[in-house]
């Protein structure tokens, strides 16, 4: 069997649909931003395909990028989340609704 | 020695740099105040001497104008016009000035203010100059308003009182409207002509060849300003009120100086007013009529105060018909000679006060002669110059004027002569009320003396010039040297001097035995009587007229705004946004896990659109 691009790119939908899923059923913050990892490494992943078999080295300098944004994303989602549990003693993101309206 | 032009800015500015000393510096010792006040005005005294002496010498003097403002066609300069009308002026304000100032040492000591009174002094001093001085409309305006605003503090100095302060507010608002045609005529003048400048303007306006209409609304605007200035009919309101200033403010702004601007500026611009035959016979109705209203009010008056601020209005009328019958050098003349003798009548009144604790009821004085005997004398010799007895020089300048009005208007003549005799009668009134007769109160009037020197000084320096000051039509033939008096025969001589010897005989006859108070003449004039103590009654008419016609319109002015603007206008946009946010809101709901959905769902939405061909 060879390796296609669609194979890849099956991949990477599956590893998306998986971290929206978990974004969506999830309520523990710590888990949501391993979602968003899950998500993101998802298009880093076509985009890495993409580079492979088009032409040309733009989806991998992308990538970096996406992985440079999502270390400086954990790191602030992170800080975030231990601030929460600080004043609240709770990173369940239901018990934080005060911005509705 | 400095030249001409230096020694014109110096009279002009001494008095400003004493009002920057005052207030800098030596705010906080009255006396060293007083001296820089006193000084810069004897300073511009005597540069307005020697500039006087000058062009009476015959040698023309030009200051050449700078250009200090030019934005396209608009061109405003800056100068000072010295001529003989100027240089007669600048006399008339700093001396009789001078003399006002070195008496208010003796009237205002004591008061907490005196440096502040010393520095309006000075400023007012500084703007009046500036008013005779200035060379063009845009100057002139601008010392003109300088005028308006150190009248209105003065007025109010002593501002703890409520009458004093609301004195202030009305003359400043008075003038304000006088003021409003004033700019529009300046503006209006500008449009037609292009230029600000007198001398320009005097030999070119007439060959504009502008409408009569143009012509008449230019003439009649700039009038306005003077009619403010000047307190004329229908903007004299505020000249009585303005006696709650301190007396030696009432002598110097709201009798011999401030109050002749407006009739200083029409004789300034006699070219403009002289274009337009219909302002000119409506200048002198107006004044006719302002002399005969007041002389009329005067009468029934019992604050002494008040009676001189009404005979002001009613000589100021004189000079207003004078104007308006063409006789500038005439109006001039009686500003000149009214000047000094109602600066002295101010001055005795104010010693007289002085005397009696600030009690100003004439109905509380008597027999004042005998102990105030120096303030008597010169308030008798104000009284005979105001009532225009041979040969004080009210006398001479009252009657030019009525050979005038002779000349042109038989009607106004009529008005000119019975306001003569009321003038006498109030004024024999005051003078046999206040110093004949016995003592009334006692207590009040028991153990008064005459007032120091340094108060009687200036009486007597006033009263030296109200006598001569008339004597050989000097100030006429120094206006215009082509000034030849009217030719009047000894007959209409006698006639115009009987009048005001019958007002005063009228005044003994009432007066002569010391009465009370003032049955006799109420009971004579009958109703007319309560019209007159009414003063007409126009302060309740503008109160009326405030009170009903412009709160009316400002009603409805409110509720157009507030239904109209805020309610229909303002209102259907706020309604709008709010209605939007409020469906909008509720998407908000603050589930971080719902906007994920959300998102999540547009995404697919778009995908399967674009998958389905859409574009």
């Amino acid at each position: 069997m060879i390796v296609g691009l669609n194979h890849y790119l099956a991949v990477s939908a599956i590893l998306f649909s998986l971290g929206l899923v978990c974004l969506l059923v999830r309520r523990d913050a710590l888990l949501i931003l391993m979602g968003l990892e899950m998500n993101l490494n998802a298009a880093n992943l076509a985009l890495v395909a993409f580079s492979r078999f088009g032409r040309g080295a733009s989806g991998q300098v992308m990538t970096f990028f996406v992985i440079a944004i999502a270390a400086a994303e954990v790191a602030i989602g992170l800080a975030i989340v231990v601030a929460l549990y600080r004043k609240r003693k709770s990173v369940n993101l239901d018990d934080f609704r005060t911005l509705r309206n | 020695m400095p030249t001409i032009e230096q020694l014109t800015w110096i009279l002009l500015f001494a008095p400003c740099a004493a009002v920057a000393g005052i207030l800098l510096f030596t705010r906080r010792s009255p006396s060293v105040s007083a001296a820089v006040s006193i000084g810069a005005v004897l300073l511009s005294f005597a540069a307005a001497v020697k500039l006087f002496l000058t062009v009476a010498g015959g040698v023309a003097l030009v200051i050449p104008p700078h250009i200090w403002l030019s934005i396209g066609p608009l061109v405003v300069e800056w100068g000072a016009v010295v001529d003989r009308l100027s240089v007669l002026m600048l006399l008339v304000v700093t001396g009789v000035g001078a003399a006002i100032q070195i008496y208010s040492l003796g009237y205002m000591k004591g008061d907490p203010g005196v440096s502040r009174y010393f520095a309006y002094m000075s400023l007012f001093t500084f703007s009046m100059l500036g008013v005779v001085m200035a060379p063009n409309f845009i100057q002139m305006f601008m010392f003109w308003e300088l005028v308006g605003v150190s009248s209105y503090l003065l007025i109010g100095f002593w501002y703890d009182r409520p009458a004093a302060a609301a004195a202030g507010q009305k003359a400043f608002i008075v003038n304000r409207i006088g003021d409003a045609g004033l700019i529009l005529g300046i503006l209006t003048i500008w449009a037609c002509a292009g230029t600000f400048d007198f001398a320009r303007l005097a030999t070119t306006w007439q060959g504009l060849g502008l409408g009569a209409t143009t012509l008449a609304a230019a003439a009649a605007l700039v009038f306005c300003g003077a009619a403010g200035k000047s307190a004329q009919l229908p903007l004299h309101v505020w000249l009585p009120d303005a006696m709650e200033g301190p007396t030696p403010v009432s002598a110097l702004i709201h009798a011999a100086t401030m109050v002749a601007a407006g009739v200083y500026m029409l004789c300034r611009v006699a070219w403009l007013i002289e274009a337009s035959p219909a302002v000119m016979t409506a200048i002198a109705w107006v004044g006719g009529l302002t002399a005969l209203m007041a002389a009329l009010i005067a009468v029934t008056q019992t604050d002494i105060k008040r009676v001189l601020a009404y005979s002001t209005l009613s000589q100021l009328g004189y000079m207003m018909l004078a104007v308006g019958l063409g006789g500038s050098t005439e109006a001039m003349f009686h500003l000149t000679t009214h000047a000094f003798f109602k600066a002295l009548l101010f001055l005795s009144a104010g010693s007289v006060i002085l005397a009696l604790h600030h009690e100003q009821d004439i109905w509380k004085m008597g027999g004042l002669w005998k102990r105030m005997p120096l303030t008597f004398l010169a308030f008798l010799v104000g009284t005979l110059a105001l009532g225009g007895i041979w040969p004080l020089s009210g006398f001479y300048s009252k009657d030019e004027i009525l050979v005038l009005a002779m000349e042109h208007n038989r009607a106004l003549l009529g008005i000119g002569l019975v306001t003569a005799l009321l003038t006498a009668f109030y004024m024999g009134r005051v003078l046999f009320v206040v110093f004949f007769g016995g003592a009334r109160d006692q207590r009040l009037t028991g153990h008064v003396g005459e007032s120091p020197a340094v108060v009687t000084l200036p009486l007597v320096f006033l009263a030296v010039l109200s006598v001569v000051g008339g004597w050989q039509a000097a100030v006429p033939h120094f206006l215009s040297p082509a000034y030849h008096a009217g030719t009047l025969s000894d007959k209409v001589m006698a006639g115009f001097l009987a009048v005001p010897v019958f007002g005063f005989m009228l005044a003994w006859r009432v007066y002569g035995k010391a009465p009370a108070d003032d049955a006799e003449l109420r009971r004579m004039l009958g109703p007319c009587y309560r019209v007159m103590e009414g003063k007409f009654y126009f302060d309740e008419l503008y109160a009326w007229l405030v009170d009903t016609v412009q709160d009316g319109i400002a009603g409805l002015c409110e509720n157009f705004d507030r239904w109209i603007i805020r309610g229909l206008a303002v209102g259907s946009i706020t309604g709008t946004m709010r209605a939007l946010g409020w469906v909008v809101r509720v998407v908000q709901s603050g589930n971080l896990r719902f906007y994920i959905f959300v998102t999540g769902a547009g995404v697919v939405a778009l995908l399967v659109w674009m998958m389905a061909g859409g574009r």
